[in-house]
């Protein structure tokens, strides 16, 4: 992929994320701190599938910025053909795992298997 | 090494305008040393005595095998640049008395392989020039009897004039962040030429260039630090062409 495009992916997705984070953290906010956290609430959120829907397209969005973000320092830090390649494939698979991984738990949660 | 000798000493000329400051010059040998040395000289100054002259000075009076690289002593060759107090910048063109110091230290070029002392290899500069095409692409000529000219108006002009008073001299290169770190980096200075010719009128490789620049190494590796822009002896603003090239990348600029 042509790194404009990429780049663009890059810019996209973290403003998208501001959007959406100021929505998550507003959500927070119509209750108290303590009670948020707590497991009957979390798993209340995760039952409602717009909000949902909201956090996995947050995980997404923020797993591909922060993942292009580390692979451009790690390009940055050292070059090398092998390396290089290696870095933006490993960066690919550690998305892949922390979305799938994220997603699991809203997918346990709506099938009932927590 | 210390040299406590001043030109100041062996001038018989009676003119009590002159200063003397400590000049330290960073010496170094790839062949022979493990690190830089620096080796201390006084030397006698006027009000418009350049760190070039003042080196110059060494070379003829103390140590004549002082490596520097220089040539018209104008700021047009782009040849003197070194790092005078840890600014880069070039040694003709950097008078003693605007450095509002007694002691003034001159070392190579950062990000640049030292041949010798303060003189550096120009490879990589040249190579990241020469790769993204620093001349008008067209597919017609010039030779043409219908046209023997293209023509400009002065506000196609101002889209890229500042870019062509480039001299190469490698200053933006040497204060540019991640031209440390990244060595494939193609640079400020390569970068800025790319915009010049993007932005001229009379080019049709835009696309051509974009394309070359649009690496994981290309122009995406900015970081805007700016210090190219605060560096450029001849008032070539880089980064400024950096973020004007990114507007075509990105389809703000066609």
């Amino acid at each position: 992929m042509r790194e404009s495009i990429i780049m663009k992916i890059h810019y996209g997705t973290a403003l998208a994320a501001v959007a959406l984070v100021a929505v998550h953290i507003l959500m927070r906010l119509t209750q108290g701190f303590a009670e948020s956290l707590q497991y009957e609430s979390v798993i209340a959120n995760y039952k409602f599938l717009p909000y949902a829907g909201m956090l996995e397209i947050i995980l997404i969005l923020l797993s591909i910025h922060g993942f292009n973000g580390l692979r451009v320092i790690l390009l940055e830090l050292k070059q090398g053909r092998k390396y290089e390649k290696a870095v933006s494939y490993g960066c690919v698979v550690a998305m892949i795992a922390l979305i799938a991984y994220g997603s699991r738990t809203i997918i346990m949660v709506n099938t009932g298997m927590v | 090494m210390a040299q406590a000798s001043s030109l100041a000493e062996t001038n018989t000329s009676s003119n009590s305008t002159l200063k003397s400051i400590t000049l330290r010059i960073a010496r170094f040998n790839p062949e022979q040393d493990d690190a830089k040395k620096f080796m201390e000289f006084t030397i006698s100054y006027e009000r418009w005595t350049t760190v070039l002259e003042a080196i110059l000075d060494v070379k003829q009076h103390f140590d004549h095998s002082v490596a520097v690289r220089y040539s018209c002593r104008q700021a047009t060759c782009g040849s003197c640049g070194m790092i005078i107090n840890g600014k880069p910048r070039l040694a003709c063109f950097t008078k003693i008395s605007e450095l509002n110091s007694n002691v003034v230290t001159v070392e190579p070029m950062n990000n640049f392989p030292i041949i010798r002392d303060l003189a550096v290899k120009f490879e990589r500069l040249f190579d990241t020039h020469h790769k993204v095409k620093p001349y008008l692409i067209r597919d017609d000529t010039e030779i043409e009897t219908s046209a023997k000219e293209f023509l400009q108006s002065p506000e196609e002009l101002e889209q890229y004039i500042q870019f062509s008073n480039c001299i190469k001299c490698g200053l933006c290169n040497s204060a540019c962040p991640t031209m440390a770190t990244d060595s494939s980096f193609v640079g400020p200075q390569a970068l800025a030429q790319a915009y010049r010719y993007v932005a001229d009128s009379r080019d049709k490789g835009k696309d051509q260039r974009l394309k070359i620049i649009d690496d994981s190494h290309g122009i995406w590796r900015c970081h805007f630090a700016g210090s190219c822009s605060q560096v450029c002896p001849k008032g070539v603003d880089p980064a400024m062409g950096i973020q004007l090239l990114r507007g075509y990348m990105l389809g703000f600029k066609s």
